[in-house]
C-alpha cells in the first residue's frame, strides 16, 4: 500500500494499480523496479553509441577512459547525445504539423473541385475551414492576398504552409511573430529556422562521427533545431488545427478514470493527432452505431481522451479525459475498454500485453507506429470518417465480450474548465471584439500577477505520478503565479480541480484571485496540448507588443517548467523556451548530461548571457517553484515593476 | 593468501558491465555474440542491486566463517587449508539449496536446470577475474589485504 501511495497521488490510479497487482498485470512502475539499477553512463549521458568503433564511454570519475575512440570527450559526447533528443523530439512535433497541413489541403481540394467527390457534395463529416477569421489571419502572415475566395486562400495558404517544410533559405515565416529583438538575437547567433526539415536534417548530420566537436556549436545548432519546432512545425499544427478543427473557446469537461461508464461502449483515443481523434468524436455520435449499440445491450457510446489527442477533443468538444500518460495502461486495466484506438507519439509498448489481459482491442492506425500482433486499421484524411467508423464499429461489437466481474471503475472524476487559447485570453481580458492583453499586462505591472508560469509535460514513473506538477502549481498560484498548462501536466492538475474558477479562492494568492473572480478564469489556464506550447510564445509575443513589460520575450517575468518529464519531445521544446528567452526547469531527473561539467554549466548558467533564458534542475516541487519565483522576481525588479500587492 | 573483492560503492554506475562480463566468462562460447545465444549458460555469478541512491555489486566474498560451507551436506564446499578460500567441487552438489540460504548476502544461486548451485569462482581458470576488468570506473578492486 505505502508503495502504491509512493508510485501516485491520484486516487484512481492507486486503485487501478491495486487491481492491477491483485491480477499479476504488470505496469510501467514495475518494470521501472525491474530496470534498476539502471546505467548510470547513459543517466550521465556519456555513453555513445555513434559510431562502430564504438560503443565507447567516459569515466566520469577520470579514473578510466578520459575519450572514446574517436577522441570525443565527455563534452562532445554529451552534447551529440542530447542534440540527437532535440532533433527526435522536434521530428515528432513537425510531422505532426505536416500531417495537419496536408490534411488542410484536402479542404480545399473538396471544397473548389466538387467534381473530384463522386457525390458532388461535401459531407458533414470531411474536415471543412471552421475558423474563417483565423484562416484569414494566417493567409495574411505568409502574404496571401485575403481579399480571394476562401476556397482560394485556403488552397494557397495549405501549399504554403507545407513549403514551410522543405523552405531552405530565408527565415520560418512564423519566425516574424517574435518580438523584433529576439529575431535580432538568433539573427546574431545565425539560429534563425530557416526550413522545418532542414533544421533536422543539419542538426543529425552535425552529431555524426567526425563532425561537430565544439559542444556550445552543437548546442546552438539543436536550438536552431528546436525553434524550427516551436516557431514552425508546432506552431503549424496548432494553427491549422484550429483552422480546420475550429478554434478552442472556454468548455467544461470531465477527467480522470471515472469517465468510463459501466453501461456504455467505452472508445479510448490515445495519441496525438487530433485529426483522427475529431473523427472518431463524430463517428461516436453516429445514429447507425448508436443504435448497434444499444442492440447490444449498452446505453452508449463514450468517447474518452489518453495524452494530448484527449486534450485536442477536450478542448474543441468537452469530450471527457480518462487520463494523462501513466494512466493509459490502467484505463485498460479498469476492465471496461472495448476499443483503444492509437495513433502516434507517447503510446507504451506495453499496451498490447496489458490489452491481451481483457477483452480490449488496440487498434494502431497509422503507418508510422504499428505493434507486432496488434490490429491496424489504417487512417487516411482521405477516408477519415469511414475509418472512424469502422473502428468505433469493432468496438460496439466487442461490448458483448466484456467480462462483468472484472470490471472495475473507480468512481474519481473531476470538473475542469479548458480550452484557453491565446486568442480567447484576449477575449477574456479585452472583450470580444477588441481582445487585447493589456489588462493582463496593467495586472503584471500593478503587482496583482506576480508572473507567469508555463507548467507542461509529461509524467515519469520515477517521480510519484502527478504529485510534482500539482504541488508545483499549487506553489505558484499560491504566489499569485499565472498558470498556462498544456499536456499531460494539465491533466494532472485537472484531477485535483486546479483547472476550475473555484480553485482560484483555494489555492490563490490575493492579486491573481482579484484577477480570476473579475475575469471569471480559473488560476490555471488549459491551453492544449503539447503542440499547443506553441500558444505560449504567440502569447508572450503579443504581451511584448503590448507594451510595459520590456521588448524581449526574455525581459517578460515568465518562467516554464517540466516537472515529470520524460519524452524527447520535452527536451526539445525546453529548448526552444530557452532558445526564445524563457527561464526553464526540468524535474525527474536531469538531462543525461551531468557528465560533462562544461556542457551542464553551459546550460545552466552561460546560456543565459547568449538567449536570455537558461535551464535549471530540480528534483522536489518546492524547489522548482523557489527557482522560478526568484527568476520572476528577478524580472520584476529588472522592468522596475512595483512590488506585489 | 586468499583475495577478495573490494567496491567502491561510490564508482559504481549500475551500468552492469561486471554481470555482463561474469556471464560471458562462465558460458561455454566466451564470447558475448555467441554467449547471448547460450541462454542455458548465461547465468552471471554477480548482480547489481540499488539501494537508497547506492549500486552494491553482490558476490561470493570469501568470508572467513563461511556460512555455506557449514550448510554443505555434500561436501561439495570446503575452505582450502592453505588460502583460505572456498573452493567449489560442482560434481559433487546435489541442490539442496542449503547455501543458497545460509549465505547472509545472497550471492548463491540456484541453477534449477543443472540442479546444482552458480557461484562465484574468481574465474579460477583466468588471470584475473573478468568482472574486474569490465568495470569501466575502476569500482571493482580484488585485493588480498
Amino acid at each position: 500500500m505505502s508503495l502504491i501511495k509512493e508510485r501516485s497521488i491520484d486516487r484512481a490510479t492507486q486503485e487501478t494499480l491495486k487491481k492491477a497487482k491483485k491480477e499479476n498485470i504488470p505496469t510501467c512502475w514495475d518494470r521501472l523496479d525491474a530496470q534498476q539499477p539502471q546505467c548510470g553512463f547513459g543517466l550521465l549521458g556519456l555513453c555513445c553509441t555513434v559510431c562502430n568503433m564504438g560503443p565507447c564511454r567516459i569515466d566520469p570519475f577520470g579514473e578510466g577512459a578520459a575519450a572514446g575512440v574517436c577522441g570525443a570527450n565527455a563534452d562532445t559526447i554529451a552534447a551529440r547525445n542530447l542534440a540527437r533528443k532535440i532533433a527526435t523530439g522536434a521530428s515528432a512535433h513537425s510531422d505532426h504539423g505536416r500531417d495537419v497541413a496536408h490534411a488542410a489541403s484536402l479542404v480545399t481540394k473538396v471544397h473548389s473541385h466538387p467534381e473530384s467527390h463522386p457525390e458532388g457534395h461535401r459531407h458533414h463529416h470531411d474536415y471543412e475551414i471552421l475558423d474563417i477569421g483565423k484562416l484569414k489571419l494566417l493567409a495574411a502572415e505568409f502574404g496571401i492576398d485575403t481579399a480571394k475566395p476562401e476556397e482560394q486562400i485556403a488552397r494557397e495558404l495549405s501549399k504554403k504552409l507545407l513549403e514551410e517544410f522543405g523552405r531552405q533559405e530565408g527565415e520560418l515565416v512564423f519566425t516574424k511573430r517574435a518580438p523584433l529583438k529576439r529575431r535580432e538575437i538568433w539573427k546574431k547567433l545565425g539560429i534563425t529556422p530557416r526550413g522545418i526539415d532542414r533544421e533536422v536534417v543539419e542538426l543529425l548530420h552535425t552529431t555524426t562521427m567526425g563532425v561537430d566537436n565544439d559542444y556550445k556549436n552543437i548546442i546552438a545548432t539543436g536550438m536552431r533545431c528546436a525553434l524550427s519546432d516551436g516557431w514552425g512545425g508546432s506552431m503549424i499544427a496548432t494553427d491549422v488545427q484550429d483552422v480546420i478543427l475550429g478554434s478552442p473557446e472556454p468548455v467544461r469537461g470531465k477527467v480522470n478514470l471515472g469517465v468510463l461508464k459501466e453501461d456504455q461502449v467505452n472508445i479510448v483515443v490515445h495519441g496525438h493527432e487530433p485529426i483522427l481523434s475529431e473523427m472518431a468524436v463524430k463517428a461516436s455520435r453516429d445514429p447507425e452505431l448508436l443504435k448497434l449499440a444499444k442492440d447490444k445491450g449498452a446505453e452508449g457510446i463514450n468517447l474518452a481522451g489518453i495524452c494530448c489527442t484527449a486534450n485536442e477533443v477536450l478542448m474543441r468538444h468537452g469530450i471527457a479525459v480518462a487520463g494523462n500518460f501513466l494512466q493509459q495502461e490502467l484505463a485498460i486495466v479498469t476492465g471496461a475498454v472495448e476499443v483503444m484506438m492509437v495513433d502516434v507519439q507517447c503510446i507504451m509498448p506495453a499496451l498490447h500485453e496489458v490489452a491481451a489481459c481483457f477483452h480490449t482491442k488496440l487498434i494502431t492506425t497509422n503507418s508510422k507506429a504499428r505493434f507486432p500482433g496488434v490490429s491496424h486499421v489504417e487512417f487516411t484524411p482521405e477516408k477519415a470518417y469511414e475509418t472512424a467508423k469502422q473502428i468505433i464499429r469493432v468496438g460496439v461489437e466487442n461490448f458483448s465480450n466484456r467480462k462483468k466481474d472484472r470490471v472495475n471503475i473507480p468512481k474519481e472524476e473531476m470538473d475542469l474548465v479548458a480550452g484557453f487559447t491565446k486568442e480567447v485570453v484576449a477575449q477574456m481580458l479585452g472583450g470580444k471584439y477588441r481582445g487585447t492583453y493589456r489588462p493582463l499586462n496593467e495586472a503584471i505591472i500593478s503587482g496583482r500577477i506576480r508572473g507567469l508560469a508555463g507548467v507542461v509535460g509529461c509524467n515519469n514513473p520515477k517521480q510519484t505520478h502527478d504529485f510534482a506538477h500539482t504541488e508545483l502549481v499549487k506553489e505558484l498560484i499560491k504566489k499569485d503565479v499565472l498558470v498556462l498548462q498544456t499536456g499531460c501536466s494539465a491533466i494532472a492538475c485537472a484531477k485535483q480541480g486546479l483547472l476550475l474558477p473555484e480553485a482560484a479562492a483555494q489555492y490563490a494568492g490575493n492579486g491573481l484571485r482579484e484577477i480570476c473572480d473579475a475575469v471569471g478564469i480559473p488560476p490555471v489556464l488549459h491551453l492544449g496540448s503539447c503542440v499547443d506550447n506553441s500558444r505560449i510564445l504567440t502569447a508572450a509575443s503579443h504581451i511584448i507588443s503590448e507594451g510595459g513589460l520590456g521588448e524581449d520575450l526574455s525581459d517578460i517575468p515568465a518562467a516554464g517548467c517540466a516537472p515529470e518529464w520524460m519524452s524527447e519531445k520535452a527536451i526539445t521544446i525546453g529548448f526552444y523556451f530557452v532558445a526564445s528567452g524563457v527561464y526553464t526547469v526540468f524535474g525527474a531527473s536531469p538531462f543525461a548530461v551531468l557528465g560533462s561539467k562544461n556542457l551542464t554549466h553551459y546550460l545552466t548558467h552561460d546560456i543565459e548571457e547568449i538567449v536570455g533564458g537558461r535551464f535549471d534542475f530540480a528534483d522536489t516541487p518546492v524547489k522548482m517553484a523557489e527557482l522560478m519565483i526568484a527568476h520572476i522576481d528577478k524580472k520584476r525588479k529588472a522592468l522596475n515593476l512595483k512590488p506585489v500587492i | 593468501m586468499k583475495k577478495k573483492f573490494v567496491y567502491k560503492v561510490d564508482k559504481c554506475l549500475g551500468c552492469k558491465s561486471c554481470e555482463i562480463a561474469c556471464a560471458v566468462a562462465h558460458s561455454t562460447s566466451g564470447d558475448l555474440f555467441n554467449a547471448v545465444n547460450e541462454f542455458d549458460a548465461l547465468s552471471p555469478r554477480k548482480k547489481v542491486y540499488a539501494s537508497s541512491g547506492k549500486n552494491y555489486p553482490v558476490s561470493c566474498k570469501q568470508c572467513d566463517e563461511p556460512q555455506c560451507v557449514s550448510a554443505c551436506m555434500s561436501g561439495a564446499l570446503a575452505v582450502d587449508p592453505k588460502e583460505k578460500n572456498v573452493l567449489y567441487d560442482e560434481t559433487r552438489c546435489v541442490g539442496c539449496w542449503m547455501c543458497v540460504m545460509a549465505c547472509p548476502y545472497g550471492a548463491i544461486k540456484p541453477d534449477k536446470k543443472s540442479k546444482k548451485t552458480v557461484r562465484c569462482d574468481q574465474c579460477k581458470d583466468k588471470d584475473e577475474p573478468q568482472c574486474l576488468k569490465a568495470c569501466p570506473t575502476k569500482a571493482i578492486l580484488w585485493t588480498s589485504s
